[in-house]
């Protein structure tokens, strides 16, 4: 443990890597590490805002969705009060025609029955007509007992 | 690890063996060359090895080894942001010298005793001691660069004009009869710096060293006599838990003497 010249060769050897860590090793690693940090607080600020926006959007999609939810509700109200309203429209409608159609058959009906009646009537009289002159064996005069002959029709008519 | 010297080596010549350094010279210009060879080695690895990372580290994912680098960059940082305020540039490159440096010297106490003085004696050397702190040279030269760091960093922050001032009125007062006093004090105060920075590293590590020596010594014992075994098997076991406990001492003084040098430099820039 003698002290020589070896400390002055220990001194260039320490000066040396001294000088070689203060000029390459330090500044690149303090520098790495503070682009590094750099680049995490902005990806973190960057993931924040994401973030943030993301709640916008959200809530901004949430009130469009409402909006269109409320106009959907709207319109399809709108659509069945009108619907409602066109059924009625349409029942009242086909209500009368078919009123308009039945009555019209039942008019109809009842001068065509009307009209048997008569065509019957005069059938019926003539018949009896004939029926009596073969009786009476003669002729008989149809305008002197038309007057008969209907009173008999109408009878036949109403049985 | 010994056993090959067990039958021309009495214990005191062994560990006078390995207590001799290979020197180139005569007086003071003595070179001890292994010490030399050695730190420059560990240095220029250390240098290699710190350079690897810091080359490839970017803002992006660092890789594995790279982010060891970093570990240790931020380690010694964080250190030195502790006890310096200010511009810490050059002071977390002069720890970050030192705390590896002294790391990659003091490990070369955990190598195989014989192995390195066997390699240096294949090469024709007849001494080789490893261990670069465990010269005290090689601690007593850092230590004179951190006082040469301490006494320009006063100079820088107040003076020469300030600094000398300083020397004369401090620490009792401005009064001249307390020059002398004050400038006595003054000298110890900064000699106590270098001297215990190296002192205690280089006794830290000298005496680790011969632990492991005198540990190696049982297993010499176990080839000269019956019961030896014993002795072997105590040389295992001692030697396992003084490696172990060897790694510890190894990092601690490394950290030492890497925060120390901070601690005085900052309050050498402080006014009093």
């Amino acid at each position: 443990m003698t002290i020589n010249a070896t400390f002055i060769g220990q001194i260039l050897v320490f000066l040396i890597l001294l000088w070689f860590i203060a000029r390459f090793i330090t500044p690149a690693l303090s520098q790495a590490l503070n682009e590094r940090q750099k680049k995490i607080a902005d990806g973190l600020a960057a993931a924040e805002r994401g973030q943030k926006d993301l709640a916008d959007a959200q809530s901004r999609a949430d009130g469009v969705i409402k909006e269109a939810r409320d106009r959907a509700n709207q319109i399809i109200d709108q659509a069945n009060r009108r619907s409602n309203e066109i059924v009625d429209a349409a029942k009242g409608t086909a209500q009368h025609e078919s009123e308009r159609i039945v009555t019209a058959a039942r008019g109809e009906a009842a001068t065509e029955a009307a009209r048997a009646r008569d065509a019957l009537r005069r059938e019926v009289g003539s018949l009896v007509a004939a029926g009596a002159a073969r009786l009476l064996e003669r002729e008989v005069d149809a305008k002197a007992h038309a007057d008969l002959l209907d009173k008999l029709a109408s009878e036949i008519g109403r049985s | 690890m010994a056993a090959e010297h067990s039958t021309e080596q009495t214990p005191t010549e062994y560990i006078v063996h390995h207590l001799t350094h290979l020197k180139v010279g005569e007086g003071f210009w003595t070179f001890h060359v292994d010490t030399l060879f050695m730190s420059a080695l560990l240095a220029a690895a250390t240098a290699w090895f710190l350079y690897a990372g810091a080359r490839r580290a970017q803002a992006g994912v660092p890789s594995r080894f790279v982010n060891f680098i970093e570990m240790i960059y931020e380690f010694v940082d964080g250190q030195v942001a502790d006890v310096y305020h200010g511009n810490r540039a050059f002071m977390v490159a002069l720890a970050l010298s030192l705390f590896t440096w002294i790391v990659a010297m003091n490990a070369m106490d955990l190598l195989p005793l014989d192995v390195p003085g066997s390699i240096a004696g294949l090469l024709g050397a007849k001494y080789w001691r490893v261990l670069p702190t465990a010269d005290l040279n090689g601690t007593i030269a850092m230590a004179i660069v951190v006082l040469f760091l301490i006494i320009g960093a006063a100079i820088r922050a107040k003076g020469l004009r300030g600094y000398a001032h300083e020397w004369v009125t401090a620490p009792f007062g401005a009064n001249p009869i307390l020059w002398i006093p004050n400038f006595a004090l003054n000298v110890v105060e900064l000699l106590a710096k270098p001297v215990s920075l190296s002192m205690r590293l280089f006794g830290n590590m000298y005496a680790g060293e011969l632990l492991f020596m005198l540990i190696a010594l049982l297993g010499m014992g176990a080839a000269l006599s019956l019961g030896g075994s014993f002795m072997f098997l105590g040389q295992l076991i001692a030697g396992t838990m003084w490696a172990i406990f060897h790694i510890l001492i190894i990092l601690l003084q490394a950290y030492i003497f890497m925060v120390l040098p901070i601690v005085y430099i900052a309050m050498a820039e402080e006014h009093h």
